[in-house]
């Protein structure tokens, strides 16, 4: 199988920083706005460089939201900085109405998301955000996995006309994918391929997922790794052309087992070409206290489960 | 436009309001008669726009955004009458597939409507942010938004009233339409707010009362008055204090026909009291 390697662990977070720095000297129509978080979301270069065009609004999301929705009015293209639980469960109504119905140009980035935010506990690690954004009319929800992809994600949501939730997080993990990749809104990647089984993941556990099919290469099992950066619009072709070959599904996601992107894969297969499924991801519950890699095995969201799940899944197989 | 001819459309403007809310029997009359003299004056007489061009972007023209989007037959027939779409199109009001939904949307893609609203407190963040849009882009031009009193209870509102002038957004015209009352009752016994104006003046804002809210030639001075006041560091409210239901007698002075449609009797009636100005929709 195909073998990756980590050039270096980084944050999400800082991949998003990059991202948005790059864009200030590229697009002058690009404005950044963030509620007193902007060291937490890595968005001190773009506010030093440009302070005509970043606005700190202070603790108040739902106002940064109609903000934003207003400043595409006038040909801007704002993006929004806060926690992920900020920036959706507190402002749903705000981007329900202002920015997802009224169809505004704003891209919502949304840094600490799923359970690796780590000490700060439940109150801050939204497990519910991708299913809040998927559910909304219009929305594009991504999620990339690596510094380097979210780096690059951010610079493509500029170029597309339409709200946008991007979400990545805290912790430094593998930086595994192609520097000078290009994201493409909508399609999904195989990083690996096998016949026996798909694993699709996305975030933070499509390295777990490599992790676990170096693995199962080892037990004799050949799993096919897809990379789901983009939740919505789901790449329905790519998953629907894998199972096709191999008959089964492993999905794995930093979220609640509701509402996530395995539900979506769910939905596209048993609408399509129905084969059993597993779910590596939150058994509907908040998160807690702790290090990021103890809530991941806590709650089941590393390599180890994601081999659990592929040997359950193959022995579901008709 | 001289002040008889704004008298002649507010006067068809209330006639379009209460045959649109009678037609299907729902919407809400009550506040849109209180605002009907603000928003012709606004877009008779003061605002720079291009009625028939409708732009987006509204690069270069005064814009303005309805916070309480439950008025929206107000604005419909405002927006139908200074030529942003057909007047015909009023009939369609609240009717499957017309532009003209509930509350007002950009969905449909209506000529004149820049943001959806409806959900409360809302449109003052959205019009900061086009006023920031504005700066930005070097456009002198002005942002107006109105907000019912009870809105001001969102919390959302203050967020934006701290922003504005923190921010000196010194290019946004806000009007409250202060009728003193809301869907359960006067504001006062839903949850009383004390003195507006205290509150927006503590927030430092200009503030500017006008005590006849349906008094056109008190309107057109509290506009004047206003735009004087901008680009001076501070954002700048009016306060417009109106009776809800003004127009239709037997709509006065209450909070009952919030959201009430009238019957066919009650039609005939408010129409007798309003003159067929310029041709019923």
């Amino acid at each position: 199988m195909k073998k990756y390697s980590d050039t270096g662990s980084k944050d999400t977070r800082s991949g998003f920083g990059a991202g948005l720095e790059e864009l200030g000297n590229t697009n002058d129509q690009v404005v950044a706005l963030c509620a007193d978080l902007t060291g937490s979301l890595k968005m001190n270069a773009f506010a030093e460089q440009h302070p005509d065009r970043f606005f700190q609004v202070g603790i108040a999301e739902a106002n940064m939201m109609g903000i934003a929705a207003g400043l595409t009015i006038g040909g801007k293209i704002p993006f929004t900085g806060t926690f992920a639980n900020f920036s959706t469960g507190r402002v749903y109504d705000q981007i329900r109405q202002s920015i997802a119905y009224s169809f505004k140009n704003v891209k919502i980035c949304a840094s600490h998301a799923g359970l690796t935010l780590g000490e700060d506990g439940a109150t801050h690690q939204i497990l519910e955000d991708l299913g809040l954004m998927k559910m909304l009319p219009h929305m594009v929800v991504i999620n990339p996995c690596d510094f380097n992809q979210t780096k690059a994600a951010t610079i493509a949501i500029a170029d597309y006309n339409g709200p946008v939730y991007l979400r990545f997080g805290r912790p430094k993990v593998a930086n595994f994918t192609d520097a000078n990749a290009t994201f493409k809104i909508g399609k999904g990647e195989i990083l690996s391929e096998g016949s026996d089984v798909t694993i699709v993941a996305t975030g933070h556990l499509v390295w777990e997922a490599l992790q676990a099919a170096e693995k199962l290469d080892s037990l004799g099992i050949h799993a096919e790794v897809i990379n789901m950066a983009t939740v919505k619009p789901l790449d329905e072709k790519i998953i629907l052309d894998s199972i096709q070959k191999t008959g089964c599904v492993v999905t794995a996601e930093e979220h609640n087992r509701f509402g996530g992107m395995g539900e979506s894969v769910a939905q596209t297969i048993v609408t399509n070409n129905p084969v059993p499924q597993e779910f590596v991801a939150v058994d509907d519950s908040f998160g807690e206290s702790g290090t990021p890699a103890q809530l991941m095995d806590k709650y089941e969201l590393n390599a180890d489960a994601i081999i659990l799940a592929t040997q359950k899944v193959i022995k579901r197989k008709i | 436009m001289p002040q008889d001819n704004l008298q002649a459309v507010v006067s068809q403007v209330r006639r379009d309001i209460v045959r649109m809310v009678h037609a299907v029997n729902s919407g809400h009359p009550g506040g849109s008669l209180g605002c009907v003299e603000y928003l012709v004056s606004l877009y008779f007489k003061h605002m720079n726009h291009q009625p028939k061009d409708f732009q987006m972007n509204g690069i270069d023209e005064d814009v303005f955004f309805l916070s309480n989007g439950h008025i929206s037959p107000v604005i419909y027939s405002v927006l139908a009458r200074v030529g942003y779409f057909k007047v015909s199109e009023l009939a369609t009001f609240r009717k499957l597939n017309s532009r003209l939904q509930g509350h007002p949307t950009t969905h449909e893609g209506l000529e004149g409507i820049r943001i959806a609203s409806g959900s409360l407190g809302q449109g003052l963040s959205v019009a900061i942010g086009a006023a920031t849009s504005k700066k930005l882009n070097k456009d002198n031009s002005i942002v107006y938004t109105l907000h019912g009193d009870g809105e001001l209870q969102e919390g959302q509102i203050w967020e934006a009233v701290m922003y504005a002038s923190a921010k000196k957004v010194d290019n946004l015209i806000a009007a409250v339409d202060v009728n003193e009352k809301q869907i359960d009752g006067s504001t006062d016994d839903v949850l009383a707010m004390g003195s507006i104006g205290a509150k927006f003046k503590a927030f430092d804002w200009e503030v500017i009362h006008v005590k006849d809210g349906n008094n056109l030639e008190a309107i057109d001075r509290a506009i004047t008055d206003a735009k004087s006041k901008l680009g001076k560091g501070k954002p700048v409210c009016i306060l417009l204090h109106t009776e809800m239901g003004n127009g239709v007698d037997f709509m006065m002075g209450t909070h009952k026909w919030h959201g009430v449609a009238p019957n066919d009797e009650q039609l005939l009636t408010a129409l007798a009291q309003n003159e067929e100005t310029l041709g019923d929709f």
